[in-house]
């Protein structure tokens, strides 16, 4: 029988302190949406859950110096809400949004689905792609940590004990930017990623892309930020011959594994075509082409 | 009486059923939401080996354990020996549902149940099985059907020595049974042929997943006397077996049947409440047991694996002169797949001369198969009407046309004995030549699939009793679980015979002591069978009833007739009276000899074999491999629909469970033999986004047998699915997907191949 | 470990119960408050059969801890109608037969309320879109899909 406390701190100082003080397996609590399922199926018995929805400011948007900051703990169907995350960054906002059932969506967070460290979590290519910034605090204090140093390894992440995400900072959005994120599942909907790739690009006025982010999700331990790739779609149109080396790329950064969710081969094969028809909808997007749901 | 040609008033409009309003508004009772005072949590442990002898079951420390009340394992119960029965849908010795429920000496699949305690808390429960010590001696397992009939393969019984064989195998195996049938002559009808055809399928086991996980709240009094709580397909299948498996007399038991939260055959065995029984005994507090979803995918039946080949021999103007199969059955780990009743379907559309059919009935360590709608025949129509699809671009014929010439019809001759009698194929296949779906154009870069389907449907015994309440209110009681509307069916036929508005009549399900004996909700037999005991009840209420005005009136009782719910007397020599309706019947009914009721029980023969065919257009992602269902169209001989819309609601639940079957529903084993997707979220049953709207065509050939034309709907609506979803993807493609469910990894693949 | 002390509203009732911290906020409902309404299918998020409405969100109650309902708003499928009367969703679904077995319907209906409180008018795709974390095994969705188009076209004041 489990000796499970809870507790809802009101403020990060003693959310901090009641993790640093915790004997046991102490864990924080967002939607509880990955943290339930583990607890019930027994994989996970911790000792101290440390809710922390009721700390000021860890749901919540707002704009900052020209950037949008997401609260850790904002439910997914406040972030798809949001009119302006969905004009600056909808391929975040698919991302995120594809994450479970509607049910799931009034509870599921960017931290949760971050640290829960699935390689194959919806928002996190789209995270990375974003180059998003995760403020981290601690006994410490606090500290400003790229989103693809957190997670290590499957449901491994970096932070300490004693640490936990407050909020998540998107960076300035330049003219003739967007970005873009598909998964493919074998239904329509309620399936874990078996592929996902994001792809966040800006355009000069000419429609050749100056900057880009690729990242894929569930072909590899943790989900990759792709440098080739990126390199590959700066300088260039989306052209035939731009497509297939995106293609080429992202199959060849894949280390997938055969499990109950896909083949290898499978898996390489996808990641080319999603990385293909990810980039064409950031660029559309970009080019204020389109300005429609991916999926 | 017969009714068919009547013109009807309640059978065939869509009233709103009598139990809407609790399922509505969450009052309805199902069988997890019962408690009694002092209740104690049941859990079962459960083998982590697909295959282990089980050296020894230690349980002291659990039962050392604070609010443990009880612990049990096989040596609790009796040990019951071999018994041919048949049990729920299928064939089974009842000493093998006896180890089903608790294993004994080995452990044949992961989730076989080894020992179960009862504690005050869910949690104090689990706490106790873990600590439970089970010394295990692993054993090689095999998991796949081809793998499990191999000579080297891990046997599961040594005493299995294969039936149906000449002489008898004298090494035990894996094959529980060869099965075999014949007519005309094969080799001369594939010699006379001018094409041959011949192809080999695989199809997974799936699992029944209705929504509600297995269930029960058993109380044992201090004078051994039982009630069980439970859902199930039938409440006198939990008792009789329980009673069985506990060596107990079945007047012992009462069940009290809960509302069902879906079965699709799955819920026509036991598995838990001789447990919660024998935790009840010991413990002297009511038990309750409760199944986690894990647990229904672990340890309850899916239908069967199999792996088919077959072989189909055609003239040139498409006469189909030979045709022959071999299926191989997945059990589980106990014999009795729906190996049978596979045998017989397939072929049972068409009219061929020549058929041979050879069938093997096959364990392996896989949970024991369990009904799924219309066991067996959905595997061997996938491999057959696949068949006919190549078969009929081979011949450069329209697959319909080539149906419509092989078709059944009445008076064909099937090839495991019965010949075909009023049955309704040619009407539902000429309802495909005019449907719009059919004739419509194709969408650019889809494909269409036409495929059918074929079930027996059964009848067998059933009890219903009709009320003639003191203010002329009528209640009809039946001993069949409604599982799907059958309460709305019930009243809307006696309402039909007595002649009055379908809000006077109540349907209800009364508990195993309270009515006569009935067979399980399963085989598409309530409507039929169970509708064929409350017509006739309600015609023997009309008797009384018209004897009772004639007592009144003081004439015979045949001068009085019986017509809209009122009697008459018959004509004017009968007298000058004033008709007597339901409410001064019964306010006059002390003084005429009492309470007005008639119970009658039948076992109903004659139901009507059902013929359904879907048509489904599809396109694929040719770079993911990916299906969608652009559009569904489900035609089926239902006989009578006596509520159309649960009889469109049993084809489109049938229709929707075989595109799931088709696409992405299957077992996933691990290296270890565990099961590797036990939930929802990757045994991937249809979700609403990824179906269109299906839409269920009635054809009504009403079957002569049953008083308002009833057949049976509920099963055939799964056989067509597989098959029609597969030609559609060959439409789309090209591509021949021969192995279930057709993934989008199998499907990206086998474009890759084709280059 | 001691209970926890919490205090919610249900369906419009101040309610207070102990529980335990790992009791999920359905064994609250079913096995401490009594309102059995509410289904486990799965207790794992993927059914949505325990469907329940948290401050104005659709949620799985298996996904949420009792204690955390401390303080919240919530409704679940004994608070849809009012009073004896049904809401119209549970008349559409009753008059289009949107149930077989009714196991899934409380967790649909909550859905759907949820649905058409935030999307009055939503199209066919939109409405299967949203239901997908309900499953239903027995219907095919047909008549569910149908019930609730037409829900929300009496609700608006469109149809009859
Ligand atoms: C039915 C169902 C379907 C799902 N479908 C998908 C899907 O399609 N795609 C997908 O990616 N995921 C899916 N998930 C998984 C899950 O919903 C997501 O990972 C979700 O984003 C988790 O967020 P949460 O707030 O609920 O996390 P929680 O369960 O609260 O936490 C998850 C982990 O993150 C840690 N954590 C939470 N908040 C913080 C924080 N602020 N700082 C540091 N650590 C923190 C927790 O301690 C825990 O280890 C599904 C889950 C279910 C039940
Ligand atoms: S029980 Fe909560 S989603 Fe299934
Ligand atoms: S009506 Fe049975 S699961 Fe939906």
């Amino acid at each position: 029988m489990s000796n499970l406390s809870y507790a809802a701190p009101t403020s990060v100082d003693d959310a901090v302190k009641l993790l640093a003080g915790s004997s046991g397996l102490a864990k924080v609590l967002s939607g509880g949406t990955d943290l339930l399922v583990q607890m019930r199926s027994g994989r996970l018995k911790p000792d101290l859950i440390v809710d922390t929805k009721k700390i000021p400011g860890i749901i919540g948007i707002r704009e900052e110096n020209g950037g949008f900051v997401i609260g850790a703990g904002t439910a997914g169907a406040v972030v798809e809400a949001h009119a302006g995350l969905n004009k600056a960054w909808p391929g975040l906002v698919e991302a995120l949004d594809l994450i479970g059932s509607t049910q799931v969506q009034g509870r599921c967070s960017l931290a949760g689905n971050l640290c829960n460290a699935s390689p194959a979590a919806d928002s996190v290519p789209a995270l990375f792609a974003a180059g998003a910034i995760a403020v981290v605090v601690g006994s410490k204090g606090k500290r400003e940590v790229p989103v693809e140093q957190i997670p290590t390894a499957p449901g491994r992440t970096s932070l300490a004990k004693d640490e936990f995400i407050l909020e998540f900072k998107l960076p300035v959005r330049p003219a003739r930017s967007s970005d873009a994120y598909l998964r493919f599942i074998p239904r329509t909907e309620m399936d874990i990623a078996v592929v996902g790739c994001g792809i966040s690009v800006t355009l000069n006025e000419a429609g050749v892309c100056t900057a880009a982010r690729v990242s894929l999700g569930a072909v590899a331990p943790t989900v990759l930020l792709l440098a080739d790739a990126a390199a590959i779609l700066v300088g260039h149109t989306l052209d035939a011959d731009t497509l297939a080396k995106l293609d080429a790329a992202a199959q060849a950064a894949c280390k997938p594994i055969n499990d109950k969710r896909g083949t290898i081969e499978y898996r390489t094969k996808v990641a080319g075509v999603l990385a293909r028809r990810v980039a064409a909808i950031a660029f559309d997007r970009a080019a204020g082409k389109s300005t429609g749901k991916a999926h | 009486m017969n009714y068919i040609d009547s013109s009807l008033k309640v059978v065939g409009t869509r009233p709103l059923r009598p139990d809407g309003v609790d399922k509505v508004t969450g009052r309805a009772l199902y069988s997890a939401d019962t408690r009694a005072a002092g209740m104690l949590w049941g859990k079962i442990l459960r083998s982590p080996h697909a295959h282990a002898r089980i050296v020894k079951i230690d349980t002291s420390k659990a039962e050392a354990m604070a609010g443990v009340y009880a612990v049990c394992s096989a040596a609790d119960f009796p040990d019951i020996p071999s018994e041919e029965a048949f049990v729920g849908e299928g064939p089974m010795n009842f000493r093998d549902l006896a180890q089903n429920v608790m294993a004994r000496g080995k452990v044949l699949y992961e989730g076989h149940a080894v020992a179960a305690v009862a504690a005050s808390t869910p949690a104090v429960a689990d706490a106790a099985l873990a600590a439970i010590e089970v010394t295990y001696d692993v054993l090689p397992y095999v998991i796949d059907v081809e793998d499990a009939m191999a000579a080297d393969a891990p046997v599961l019984h040594d005493d299995m020595f294969t039936a149906g064989v000449d002489p008898k195998p004298t090494k035990a195996s894996n094959i529980a049974k060869v099965v075999k049938f014949k007519k005309g002559d094969v080799e001369a009808g594939f010699a006379a042929a001018d094409v041959i055809i011949e192809d080999s399928y695989t199809t997974q086991p799936v699992h029944q997943a209705y929504i509600e996980p297995h269930a029960c709240l058993a109380t044992c009094a201090a004078d051994g006397q039982v009630t069980i709580h439970a859902s199930s397909q039938g409440h006198f299948m939990i008792r009789a077996y329980t009673a069985k498996l506990l060596g107990m007399d079945m007047s012992n038991i009462r069940v009290n049947p809960a509302e069902i939260g879906g079965g699709f055959g799955g819920k026509t065995l036991i598995y838990i409440e001789p447990v919660a029984v024998k935790l009840s005994q010991k413990s002297g507090r009511p038990v309750k047991i409760q199944m986690s979803r894990e647990d229904v995918f672990r340890g309850t039946g899916p239908t069967s694996g199999a792996s088919v080949t077959v072989k189909l021999g055609a003239k040139k103007d498409g006469t189909i002169v030979a045709a022959q199969t071999v299926l191989k059955f997945q059990a589980g780990a106990f014999a009795g797949s729906p190996i049978n009743p596979g045998c017989m379907c397939g072929f049972a559309l068409y009219d061929i001369e020549n058929i041979d059919v050879l069938g093997y009935d096959v364990v392996s360590n896989r949970p024991k198969v369990a009904a799924y709608r219309a066991p067996g025949a959905p595997i061997a129509s996938f491999a057959v009407e696949s068949l006919i699809d190549d078969l009929a671009s081979k011949l450069g014929m329209d697959p319909l046309t080539l149906r419509q010439k092989n078709m059944a019809k009445n008076g064909t001759k099937t090839h495991y004995g019965p010949t075909h009698q009023n049955i309704g194929f040619e009407q539902v296949l000429a309802a495909v030549q005019t449907h719009p779906h059919w004739k419509s154009a194709l969408p650019a870069g889809q494909g269409r699939g036409l495929a059918c389907g074929f079930w027996f449907n059964i009848g067998g015994e059933s009890t219903a009793t009709v009320h003639i309440n003191e203010d002329g209110s009528v209640t009809v009681a039946t001993g069949s679980p409604d599982i799907g509307g059958s309460r709305a069916s019930m009243g809307m036929m006696v309402a039909e015979v007595l002649g009055v508005d379908i809000s006077m009549v109540k349907a209800t399900i009364a508990d195993t002591a309270s009515i006569g004996f009935t067979h399980l909700t399963g085989g598409s037999r309530v409507t039929f069978a169970t509708g064929m005991a409350a017509t006739q009840a309600a015609e023997k209420v009309v008797d009384e009833l018209k004897k009772r005005a004639a007592m009144i009136w003081e004439i015979q009782p045949d001068a009085v007739e019986w017509r809209d719910g009122k009697a008459f007397p018959a004509g004017s020599n009968a007298g000058g009276f004033e008709p007597l309706d339901l409410a001064e019947l019964a306010l006059k009914a002390a003084r005429t000899g009492g309470p007005v009721n008639a119970e009658v029980s039948v076992n109903a023969q004659g139901a009507g074999a059902g013929f359904g065919a879907h048509i489904c257009d599809v396109s694929v992602d040719k770079e993911t491999g990916h299906v969608k269902i652009e559009r569904y169209t489900a035609i089926q001989d239902v006989g009578k629909a006596i509520h159309p819309s649960y009889v469109e609601g049993q084809i489109q639940g049938g229709a929707a469970q075989g595109i799931g079957w088709a696409l992405s529903e299957e077992y996933i084993y691990s290296n270890k033999g565990q099961m590797d997707n036990p939930g929802f979220l990757d045994y991937r049953c249809p979700v609403a986004s990824d179906l269109p709207m299906i839409e269920a065509v009635l054809v009504e050939v009403p079957n002569p047998r049953h008083p308002f034309g009833v057949r049976g709907v509920g099963e055939v609506p799964i056989v067509p699915p597989m098959a029609a979803v597969a030609n559609a993807i060959k439409g789309a493609t090209g591509l021949r997907m021969p192995d279930l469910p057709m993934t989008p990894p199998k499907i990206r693949a086998a474009f890759d191949a084709a280059g | 470990m001691a209970k926890q002390y919490v205090s919610a509203t249900i369906n419009g009732e101040q309610s207070e119960f102990l529980c335990e911290t790992q009791q999920s906020m359905l064994d609250v409902l079913r096995d401490v408050i009594g309102l059995t309404g509410a289904k486990e299918g799965c207790g794992s998020g993927d059914c949505g059969a325990c469907s329940i409405i948290l401050d104005g969100r659709l949620v799985c109650s298996c996904l949420m801890l009792g204690v955390e309902a401390n303080g919240t708003t919530i409704t679940t499928i004994e608070g849809i109608a009012q009073g004896d009367k049904l809401h119209p969703i549970q008349q559409k679904f009753l008059e289009h037969a949107a149930l077989q077995c009714g196991f899934c319907t409380p967790g649909l209906i909550v859905a759907t309320k949820a649905l058409l409180d935030e999307n009055p008018n939503p199209t066919e795709t939109e409405a299967r879109y949203w239901l997908a974390g309900n499953l239903c095994r027995c219907t095919g969705y047909d008549k569910v899909i149908r019930a609730v188009m037409d829900a929300a076209a009496v609700m608006r004041g469109e149809a009859a």
